[in-house]
């Protein structure tokens, strides 16, 4: 298993030195002269100047990425014009709030597909395969901003059973206190039940919308990997054997159908963190994706750059983790590593 | 070839969900082209009077909060959301497909270097880089058009990557090579039509993320700029009126680029049955 | 055979739906083994002996269907029975190997844990004792050092040890009756004859009946006491392997004797069948499924037929034998 984490780890450093040779290759991409767009639209000539030297952006191009590279290294991402914050930690403290609703989607995702594309497997041709079939084809056309609002239309407007639409908890009630960050085991730890169902319901409407959206590409791979290996050899095998259809379904075919779709969390990674930024502009949602919205809209570029950074830092992580999963799961990877 | 017509109508019939596809790619395309002429109101003309109306039978989709009429602008909007669509595909296409099958052609040091590439692209959630583009090429509808290029470019190239590897030992292309044909000359001429049907679904399965992008980075109001219509410009416009009631605004628009998406995934998904009977799910 | 047989199918019959039409792949198929009887079912690909052996175990896929027929065992219509007990039966009673066993194991699972799997499913051992019991299953299919192999995953064994493992599961609850649906393909000569010769001797130490299942005319004669010979889901011939090889009364069966190479053959005296299986799907096909393929065709050969008694425990489907 060690052998496995370090292979992998190797496969990802290219990975990450390619993310911060691209980060570093869009901030001299800027239009126009970069050190007028950091110093802002009113900024003084003199102030562009001081700016200019400031980001060393006299320097030659290599010594510029030296000074990015080493600047990433102690964890200087630069400053916000907007919040006047390091950017390092206007980040970190918003991070928790994306994590906690990413997860939650993603969570929510896989408890609804897995089991739909299992069962849409097992019972092919039947009303729950054509619901796989819909749910699938349909969950990949909605556009989650769009969904999310109409979330908040039907559940807020119409029943009013949902909290408003904005932010992490309402306004009355008091945020649990910080040891995790995730407002739903922040709560539970001091058993303060009333912010827990507070958060849970501004959660459950951006959460949903994100998991409907990556919903699709789980089902679909869990039916088709359940679906080839329920015609497997090794299935005839078990069924000749005897053995219950219990075992058979979930301890023979399931096991192995379920390879596939880790694979496939990685690509559900790729479209949650990128809803991610879409749901939380709908929902007012106080994390890094709303963080980046507001920046670009004012020109402030720091925080885009550093939350495209974070952004690939946490996915690369993500698919790290995956294929640690897979080793688990898999002994013919983790064997050979 | 028309062995491959007749599987097509065989699959057709077989299907009525891709007939119904093409059915409204064809309404998607006679909107995009004729939306203008046929809109019944000028998209753009605001009149504080008719200001936030329901819809009705003069306003079909209703209005909005300048008064402006919602139909007109849906349907106006379309050139626009299925062009930058259009663009954006056939740009990733184009570089994908030919960086691709020479990688997979050629191998050695072209097969490392765009891999990098497109492994590096990949490395990042998609939708997060094309943001990041776009913020560093400037805010306008080309970079749109150019991010989303980028982020749909590894795709193509797995797949052309894949197949040109397939058809380097061929027997026709072997042919071509031994009657004299130039190495650019087998790539082009030989290798590159024939993985054009497989390019064919890998476009229309792409042309669905790409609206869906594209609608994306202008609902966070970069691209398209307002008052022009624009389907993912417009929602982020009703986004303000949700939740006072006023549905329509945001609706309309938003299940246009809905119905779009739709389409061009079960288009994709049909053209997949049609030349690739054995991926079938 | 006077005592009741371990197996008797009659006039099975299945049905495969496919996207190009109805396939009646068996047609009243009649198949009897004794107990403690080796039984070998042989003939081309296609030709329906694998099909016969799923739709008496009841694994056939979702598409076929048994449209006729009955399978006595052990007092019970295996046809008839419901699912549930079919499951019970399968495994304990009857079992069955497959080729390729290098794909027909459960590629995740420790070897032992399949094996355990089943011995706990039919009651041969409670959890806790299953391991050890899985051990001394290796050990029976003469596994060396089996407390290490049982924790080996397929993907690390050779193709011959997977088919012991194979063996191993059909055989842990000592089931009446084995069927070998060409148990040695996919594995080398050498390993061929060791799983043959084991097969047949854990047969014979227990009494298993067994069904081996294979398109090999020779190794069926070495092996089995009987041969039956099947062509486009019919049964044509049915007799001891020394009579049949010593007179074959089914032209099809005459002309797979002469494909088959012996020891003095030379490669001229070896000859190919003309003509290829009838398409089953058809609906005009005749009662002698061969005929359209025999060069003895008679206009009557259109008629129907039954397998005749030919001579002693000699059974052919052939309105003219040789």
């Amino acid at each position: 298993m060690l052998n496995l984490l370090l292979s992998r780890l190797a496969t990802a450093i290219p990975s990450v030195l390619g993310v911060i040779v691209v980060t570093f290759l869009l901030t001299r991409l800027l239009p126009g002269d970069p050190a007028a767009y950091f110093a802002g639209l009113a900024a003084t000539p003199q102030a562009v100047a001081e700016i200019r030297a400031k980001l060393g952006l006299d320097k030659s191009l290599p010594e510029q990425f030296l000074v990015y590279v080493q600047d990433l290294l102690s964890g200087n991402l630069g400053t916000s014009l907007t919040t006047g914050q390091p950017v390092t930690a206007d980040i970190l403290t918003r991070l928790p709030a994306s994590a906690e609703l990413t997860l939650l989607a993603l969570f929510l995702a896989a408890a609804i597909a897995i089991p739909l594309g299992v069962l849409a497997a097992v019972k092919q041709g039947s009303w729950i395969d054509h619901l796989c079939r819909i749910v699938t084809t349909a969950g990949v056309s909605l556009p989650v901003f769009f969904t999310g609002l109409l979330f908040a239309y039907v559940f807020y407007y119409l029943l009013q059973i949902a909290p408003a639409p904005t932010g992490r908890l309402d306004a009355f009630l008091t945020p649990p206190p910080h040891r995790t960050g995730f407002y739903l085991i922040d709560s539970l730890l001091v058993r303060n039940t009333e912010a827990f169902w507070g958060a849970l319901a501004q959660l459950a409407l951006p959460a949903a919308s994100m998991a409907i959206f990556s919903l699709a590409p789980l089902a679909r791979m869990t039916r088709g990997s359940m679906l080839s290996v329920l015609g497997g050899d090794f299935i005839r095998t078990a069924r000749a054997s005897g053995l219950a259809p219990r075992t058979v379904i979930f301890t023979y075919a399931f096991r192995n159908a379920v390879l596939p779709v880790i694979t496939v969390l990685g690509m559900v990674f790729s479209f949650l963190l990128g809803a991610n930024v879409l749901v939380e502009t709908v929902f007012a949602w106080p994390g890094i994706g709303l963080y980046a919205v507001n920046a670009l809209l004012t020109s402030d570029y720091a925080p885009v750059q550093g939350f495209v950074l974070t952004m690939a830092v946490l996915y690369i992580t993500l698919n790290l983790a995956i294929d640690l999963l897979y080793g688990l799961v898999d002994p013919r990877v983790r064997l050979d590593a | 070839m028309s062995a491959l017509l007749r599987h097509a109508r065989y699959v057709l019939s077989g299907n009525p969900v891709t007939a119904l596809a093409f059915g409204l790619f064809g309404l998607l395309l006679f909107a995009a082209i004729f939306g203008s002429a046929i809109a019944p109101y000028d998209p753009l003309a605001t009149e504080a009077a008719r200001a936030l109306k329901p819809p009705s039978a003069a306003h079909w989709f209703g209005t909005d909060q300048l008064g402006r009429d919602i139909f007109s602008r849906v349907l106006v909007a379309t050139r626009l959301d299925l062009t930058i669509a259009f663009a954006s595909v056939i740009l990733a296409f184009l570089l994908g497909a030919l960086s691709g099958v020479a990688a997979g052609y050629f191998g050695g040091w072209t097969e490392r270097i765009v891999g990098r590439i497109a492994d590096t692209i990949m490395a990042f959630p998609l939708f997060v880089l094309a943001m990041g583009i776009v913020a560093a090429l400037g805010n306008n509808v080309t970079n749109i058009v150019i991010a989303t290029a980028i982020i749909n470019y590894p795709l193509y190239v797995r797949v052309a990557r894949a197949e040109a590897n397939i058809r380097r030992d061929a027997g026709f292309v072997e042919a071509a090579r031994l009657s004299g044909n130039g190495e650019a000359r087998v790539l082009l001429g030989h290798i590159l039509p024939n993985i054009m049907p497989i390019m064919m679904v890998q476009m229309s399965l792409t042309m669905g993320y790409a609206i869906l992008n594209a609608a994306g980075l202008s609902f966070i109001g970069l691209g398209v700029k307002p008052p022009h219509p624009e389907w993912g410009i417009m929602v982020a416009e009703g986004a303000n009126f949700i939740q006072s009631g006023e549905w329509w605004i945001a609706l309309f628009p938003g299940a246009t680029l809905m119905l779009a998406v739709f389409c061009f995934n079960l288009l994709g998904d049909g053209l997949r049955d049609i030349v690739d009977p054995r991926q079938r799910t | 055979m006077t005592a009741a047989p371990a197996l008797k199918v009659e006039n099975l019959s299945v049905e495969f739906r496919t996207r190009a039409g109805v396939v009646r792949v068996l047609e009243a198929v009649d198949l009897e083994v004794g107990k403690g009887e080796t039984v070998a079912l042989v003939g081309e690909s296609g030709s329906g002996k694998s099909v016969t052996a799923f739709a008496t175990m009841g694994i056939l896929d979702p598409a076929g269907r048994v449209t006729s027929g009955s399978a006595m065992f052990g007092g019970a219509d295996l046809l008839a029975l419901p699912e549930r007990e079919l499951a019970e039966l399968r495994g304990r009673e009857l079992s069955m190997i497959f080729q390729n066993p290098r794909t027909a194991l459960n590629p995740i699972r420790r070897v032992g844990q399949q094996i355990a799997d089943v011995l706990v499913r039919h009651g041969g051992a409670t959890r806790a004792q299953a391991p050890q019991a899985a051990i001394e299953m290796l050990r029976r299919v003469r596994i060396p050092d089996p407390e290490r192999r049982a924790r080996a995953y397929p993907f690390e064994l050779s193709g011959g040890m997977c088919q012991r493992v194979m063996i191993a599961i059909a055989l842990a609850c000592r089931p009446s009756l084995l069927i070998a649906d060409e148990p040695t393909t996919g594995l080398d000569v050498t390993t061929q004859a060791v799983i043959m010769d084991l097969i047949g001797e854990l047969a014979r130490e227990s009494g298993m009946a067994t069904v081996f299942i294979t398109h090999d005319l020779a190794l069926a004669a070495e092996y089995c006491d009987r041969i039956v010979v099947m062509h486009a889901g019919h049964i044509v011939e049915s007799a001891p392997s020394a009579q049949l090889f010593a007179g074959a009364r089914h032209p099809y069966t005459a002309r797979l004797l002469a494909a088959t190479p012996g020891e003095t053959d030379s490669l001229q005296g070896l000859q190919s069948i003309p003509g290829n299986l009838p398409d089953l799907r058809r609906t005009d096909l005749p009662a002698c499924r061969y005929s359209e393929r025999c060069e003895r065709r008679k206009p009557e050969c259109v008629s129907p037929l039954a397998l005749a008694k030919v001579g002693e425990r000699h059974l052919v489907a052939c309105r003219f034998p040789l």
